[in-house]
């Protein structure tokens, strides 16, 4: 999981300024710090005077004068040192609005307790890609992200690509993230906003364009018809248990939007906002314990009787 | 004196604790009896009928803020508008059609009523419709003040649960509407 979700693993320009000016700060703390402790350590072990000895002291004007240069010379250089700090910062804070004005893609991004609702925004309605948790984007080109959130304040943090930005309830806020090479980045709600506040990650997957344009092709899509019995079964047990009350499955009558949508449920990587990965096994204990993989999530155990949940399982399968 | 001040603070200040317990995970559903369906609180004797555990949530302030947050995302509000009623029927008044304990409003929620009341049997946990229950006993101030909600995270135009006045609960009998005497 080397640069996995790391700040030092920059993949984005936006992250290289930042990246930069950590190593600086880093740097110029470490200087400081071996200066100060070396000063110290010297105070602490330089030989005393002696003064039993004859040796005619130092007049004190002289140790004054001294005493002045040295501190000066220390003020001096805090104030230097400060400023370059200062204008480091200032000239990344500067860099990191380069993008600003350029974005080619925009995406609503709304964190929900305990997870990420992901709208691509396009002209026409029909072509806009609903998805959760799971943030994909075409390299090298500036994605403007609009975020929101409709419960508490959260915060949008992908290391790898930006710094933070809040959601904040009632307002909008923006962010334009870049990403330089493909990858995928793991992102994580960096403000504390609950009991789960932990598991409320996604990734962000950088691809190529054309990869990227047939990723969203296959998203626009609606759910596959199940193929044999079993599946279909499994998408009536759906549209007549709870599910059906927050989920949207695109293509049936499941239209709620409480809940991510799982159109393309099994497409994704993760599940539960990274709280356990996308497998058949974990999709089945998130449904029938989902209160024992993130105690105070919002989905409710619903109990079904086991072919219902084994029926129910073969269809969510089929989500692709 | 002042140990027995400390003391006597300690216990109001512990006692308060139970209040808001969480339950996530309530005990499994099928190990429960799902009480009768009840059309009507005329019941022969006195007591109407009712599950033997919904203090458990009536008197809980997590189920009943629970209760609040489910009563908007299951749409409650589409027909009973924040408890004032559209076309739906009022839940912050004290008239109660089907009876007003929450056994009676279980089985409101759970098997629908005529005219526009659908069952939500199967589509909402048991668990969660206990927590409307709690909720809309709210509305009418028929839970303790220090259980229901004290503010709402928008704006509302009425005041917020715990200063809602107490209505008395009286049964209204059946509506015009379902009789069919409404013009």
């Amino acid at each position: 999981m080397n640069g996995f979700q790391s700040a030092l693993h920059p993949a984005g320009p936006q992250a290289l300024h930042i990246e930069r000016l950590i190593w600086l700060f880093t740097g110029i703390s470490a200087f400081v710090l071996l200066a100060v402790t070396v000063a110290l350590l010297w105070a602490v072990f330089r030989r005393r005077e002696r003064r039993d000895l004859a040796a005619e002291p130092r007049p004190p004007e002289l140790r004054e004068r001294r005493l002045g240069r040295v501190v000066g010379a220390a003020v001096a250089l805090t104030v230097v040192l400060l400023f370059v700090l200062l204008t480091a910062s200032f000239a990344t804070d500067r860099r990191l609005l380069d993008l600003e004005g350029r974005e080619q893609l925009t995406v609503h991004v709304i964190g929900h307790q305990w997870w990420w609702e992901i709208r691509y925004a396009h002209g026409e309605p029909a072509r806009r890609v609903i998805t959760a948790n799971e943030l994909h984007i075409p390299v090298g080109v500036p994605v403007r992200i609009e975020l929101t959130s409709p419960d508490v304040i959260h915060s949008f943090w992908v290391p790898n690509l930006h710094g933070k930005q809040d959601l904040i309830p009632g307002s909008s806020n923006a962010i334009t993230i870049e990403a330089d090479r493909p990858g995928t980045y793991r992102g994580q709600c960096a403000e504390f906003c609950g009991l789960q506040h932990a598991f409320m990650a996604f990734l962000v997957v950088a691809e190529p364009e054309e990869t990227f344009d047939a990723w969203y092709e296959r998203q626009l899509a609606p759910a596959r018809e199940p193929g044999n019995d079993q599946a279909r079964r499994g998408r009536e047990v759906f549209l007549r248990s709870a599910c059906v009350m927050c989920h949207r499955i695109r293509g049936t009558s499941a239209s709620a939007t409480y809940g991510p949508d799982l159109t393309h449920l099994k497409s994704r990587q993760i599940l539960a906002a990274g709280a356990v990965p996308d497998t058949r096994g974990h999709l089945a204990a998130w449904i029938a314990d989902p209160q024992g993989i993130k105690p105070g999530a919002r989905m409710p155990i619903t109990a079904l009787p086991p072919p219902d949940f084994q029926a129910l399982l073969a269809y969510l399968e089929t989500l692709e | 004196m002042r140990a027995f001040l400390a003391v006597a603070l300690m216990v109001l200040a512990f006692a308060g604790c139970k209040r808001e317990e969480r339950e996530p995970r309530p005990e499994p559903v099928a190990e429960r009896d799902i009480p009768a369906i009840v059309m009507s609180d005329l019941a022969p004797g006195e007591k109407p009928p009712s599950s033997p555990d919904y203090p458990h949530y009536t008197e809980n302030a997590w189920q009943v803020s629970e209760g609040k947050r489910l009563f908007e995302a299951m749409n409650c509000n589409g027909c009973h508008a924040r408890g004032g009623g559209d076309i739906g029927p009022p839940l912050m008044d004290r008239q109660w059609i089907y009876g007003s304990e929450p056994g009676n409003i279980f089985a409101t929620i759970m098997e629908g009523r005529p005219n526009g009341m659908p069952s939500f049997r199967n589509m909402i946990p048991e668990q969660q419709v206990w927590q409307l229950v709690a909720y809309v006993r709210s509305l009418a101030g028929l839970v303790r003040k220090d259980v229901a909600s004290g503010r709402s995270d928008d704006m509302s135009a009425r005041p917020s649960e715990q200063s809602l006045p107490e209505e008395p609960p009286r049964n209204a009998g059946i509506p015009p509407s379902a009789t069919g005497t409404q013009p």
